[in-house]
């Protein structure tokens, strides 16, 4: 098929990158959320962190460590592989299984807070309660994000939100953390050009 | 990710590492109150087994239910198998049932890959005749890893009746490909000419034991078919016990930290002494339970995606 001369030689769009939350921004998050755990739970008693890989695995932590750092509370943290408990493992490819480790104790009679970095469908946050379920029975569970971009299929909400940032389906969220990719930041992928 | 598991060579060295590992995530399961996954609910997983295997076809249905997958046990006894249907018809039947996996146990080498080319699920081969058995060869491997930490550098000893051993075939072929190097031990009756070259080149064959053991990490002993031994391969079963048996005193002959394996069932005074198949050394109980895990791993593999 032949293109005309002017879309021929017209530059190819480049999708626009929006750097949302930089470096210090991160932190400056976590700290909140730290401080709002404390505050909500009345000084993070019984309370137990559990990462959801990948990122929500470093956030778990360090939430944790400033935790610990502003109270002088020492919280469990552990790891909730949802792997085996996805809905769409007819869909995707076979996924590798990671591990789950539940802190010493477990989590029978503690609130536990999930972490993840993007709340998008819940179908994510869904699986974690599928799997914590098999793991072990909580008093309470709550769920912390870094960030929520909306468009929730599932009837769930986050206790805790570092931003939220409104989306179009187009657009994607990109976390990246020290732990896992080098450097902390949230990026927004697709938006309109700013 | 493969569709079938037919042979130990349909495994390079990375699939078979995912499929251990995911092994030992599976592992964690039978630890919990609720041993039990969604990842395969709604699949149908069909066991066809042509040939009596309590154990094999056991380990495969906990590993299909712990999965939520549903489960169907085909036993060649009391079937239309008996009355003349053939492998092929009773394949499209279990095409037409919508069976996602078929594990099959034939006592014809050949017959899983047969069934591969007739039915859109995966098939998984849980022993054919003398040929392979990979299921038992990755639980094998499982077991070397958790107890020793590693596989590449192992130096394995395969003693018995390699001639017959579905295990020794597949357990060569992984082991080779997992970087441990493969001994094949037993009287030369039952050690097929050139098979070393066959399957693996740099494994060795040995047919002395006692010279063999001081220099190996795992001794694996093969179970002697007696259904098998309809020639004369070796003098008496007394005879064989005396030199390829593994007693007290040729257990100590092995490294503090060797062990021994064996797939089960033992004949007990024979290949191996009561002393040494009861102790710590012995891995023989810990190979049945990986059985589950890695069986459990296999099937998450092949049937959890969209890769069929």
């Amino acid at each position: 098929m032949a293109y005309p001369p002017a879309a021929r030689s017209s530059p190819p769009r480049q999708p626009s990158v929006k750097v949302i939350l930089a470096s210090a921004d991160v932190q400056r998050v976590v700290d909140r959320i730290a401080h709002q755990i404390l505050e909500k739970t009345q000084g993070a008693a019984d309370t137990v962190l559990l990462g959801i890989p990948t990122r929500g695995t470093p956030l778990a932590r360090r939430l944790a460590a400033r935790i610990s750092t502003f109270e002088d509370v020492a919280v469990g943290v552990g790891v909730l592989d949802i792997t085996l408990y996805r809905d769409d493992l007819r869909r995707q490819g076979t996924r590798a299984v990671g591990p789950t480790e539940l802190p010493p104790g477990g989590i029978d009679g503690k609130r536990v807070i999930l972490v993840d970095d993007v709340l998008f469908s819940g179908r994510t946050v869904r699986a974690a309660l599928d799997a914590l379920n098999d793991v072990g029975r909580p008093a309470s569970v709550q769920l912390a994000v870094l960030v929520d971009r909306g468009h929730r299929e599932l009837p769930i909400r986050a206790d805790y939100v570092g931003k939220n940032i409104p989306t179009s389906l187009a657009e994607s969220v990109k976390v990246t953390l020290a732990e896992t990719d080098g450097v902390d930041e949230v990026k927004l992928y697709g938006g309109s050009p700013s | 990710m493969i569709k079938h598991l037919l042979s130990g060579a349909d495994l390079d060295a990375d699939t078979a590492t995912e499929i251990l590992d995911t092994a030992a995530e599976m592992a964690t399961v039978a630890g919990r109150e609720i041993k039990k996954l969604p990842a395969l609910r709604g699949r149908t997983v069909v066991n066809l087994f042509y040939e009596d295997s309590t154990r094999t076809r056991i380990s495969f249905e906990a590993a299909a239910k712990r999965l939520s997958a549903d489960v169907i046990n085909f036993s060649a006894k009391g079937s239309s198998v008996t009355k003349g249907e053939s492998l092929k018809d009773t394949a499209l039947t279990l095409q037409a049932m919508g069976a996602d996996a078929v594990v099959v146990r034939h006592p014809a080498s050949g017959a899983p890959h047969r069934l591969a080319n007739w039915v859109d699920g995966s098939v998984v081969n849980a022993g054919d005749g003398t040929h392979e058995h990979p299921t038992q060869a990755l639980l094998d491997a499982y077991t070397m890893r958790a107890r020793l930490g590693r596989l590449a550098g192992l130096s394995v000893a395969v003693v018995g009746d390699v001639l017959h051993s579905r295990v020794a075939r597949s357990n060569v072929l992984l082991l080779s490909t997992l970087g441990a190097k493969v001994t094949l031990v037993g009287p030369p009756t039952l050690i097929p000419v050139d098979i070393a070259g066959a399957l693996a080149p740099a494994t060795d064959v040995s047919y002395d034991l006692d010279s063999v053991l001081p220099n190996v990490d795992v001794v694996m002993m093969l179970r002697v078919q007696r259904e098998r031994m309809n020639d004369s391969y070796f003098p008496s079963a007394r005879e064989y016990a005396r030199r390829y048996g593994l007693d007290g005193p040729r257990m100590r002959r092995l490294p503090e930290h060797a062990i021994v394996m064996h797939p089960g069932p033992m004949n007990r005074g024979m290949e191996i002494t009561p002393e040494v198949a009861d102790s710590p050394r012995s891995t023989i109980v810990e190979q049945v339970t990986n059985g589950v895990s890695v069986r459990m791993a296999v099937l998450y593999l092949l049937l959890g995606g969209n890769n069929r």
